[in-house]
């Protein structure tokens, strides 16, 4: 079965103001060698056991844009990986 | 003219809205359930504050796939008349009905208060009962509030008068300071191109009788019952 990992995050130049305070706190923490933070959401998506790998990428694809990001602020990545259910 | 309220999984601001309409403006109202699918008896359809599907995802994602928003869609794009408010706003973005999009507060705080707003254009079907420049006040609710384009998109919404509220003073100076979210150029409300349909942060529906604080609110129903 084929599995997406998918990772949406903020484009560069969002304004991430959860990143900014957990920053602050890493820092306050004595992390001064911590100069960035991003965050962003994780999706695990399962596919049928007839979807081969060009399919999924194509559906996960379809899923990032339609639904689990917003193009106007953020940005998504994937990679596909074959699991033994 | 026939208001229809849609009521998703998680809105808390159907009711007030509803009995604003029926009780203080005397409109002909009725809620509609996000499963509905026929609205072509509806004048106006209004989007109402909450936290529809819990705000799961993004706020306002999920509530943009609901049947009812593909015949929201299609209604405002053939000319209907729509008001999305707070949450409502949120759902018109994320559909693609209104340009830019709303992020967390810069602040990081939900923020609970009365603000003021200026009406930056009267010339709409939702600000027409007020006067150019306006000061009007209203309580806001939120906690992704502040509103985010690109530059061009920006210039563009300056240069084609589809800014409809700022934040301001209660002199009605859009300065940094009265900003309770970090919305770019204090943007309260917005048009789309065809100006049919408005999406705003602030509460109208809780601002439209003297013993909530307010009636200024009042002005954007009775704009659009003017359309009549």
């Amino acid at each position: 079965m084929w599995l997406a990992k998918v990772i949406v995050s903020y484009k560069t130049g969002i304004l991430d103001p959860e990143a900014k305070t957990i920053h602050n706190a890493l820092i306050s923490l004595g992390y001064q060698d911590i100069n960035k933070v991003e965050t962003g959401k994780y999706f695990q998506i399962g596919f049928s056991d007839s979807i081969d790998r060009d399919k999924a990428k194509e559906l996960t694809k379809q899923a990032c844009a339609k639904i689990l990001s917003n193009p106007v602020i953020q940005k998504y990545t994937f990679q596909l990986e074959e699991v033994s259910k | 003219m026939k208001f229809g309220v849609v009521v998703f999984p998680g809105s808390n601001c159907d009711h007030d809205t509803y009995h604003v309409l029926k009780k203080v403006v005397g409109a002909k109202v009725e809620y509609i359930w996000h499963k509905e699918t026929t609205l072509n008896y509806f004048d106006v359809i209004i989007l109402p504050g909450g936290f529809s599907y819990g705000d799961y995802l993004r706020v306002g994602a999920v509530a943009r796939f609901s049947p009812v928003m593909r015949e929201v869609i299609k209604f405002a794009n053939s000319g209907g008349l729509v008001l999305g408010i707070c949450n409502g706003f949120q759902v018109l973005l994320e559909a693609g009905l209104l340009p830019g999009s709303l992020i967390t507060n810069d602040h990081l705080r939900f923020r609970c208060q009365d603000v003021y707003i200026k009406v930056a254009n009267n010339k709409t079907c939702f600000s027409r009962s007020y006067e150019s420049g306006q000061v009007l006040k209203m309580p806001i609710a939120h906690y992704s509030g502040n509103y985010f384009a690109d530059k061009e998109t920006l210039k563009m919404l300056e240069g084609t008068e589809r800014i409809v509220f700022q934040y301001c003073s209660l002199d009605g100076n859009v300065i940094p300071e009265e900003n309770p979210n970090g919305s770019m150029l204090n943007i309260a409300g917005i048009l789309n191109e065809k100006k049919n349909i408005l999406g705003m942060m602030p509460h109208p529906e809780r601002a439209a009788e003297k013993i909530l604080g307010s009636e200024d609110g009042l002005g954007i129903f009775n704009s659009l019952l003017r359309e009549s």
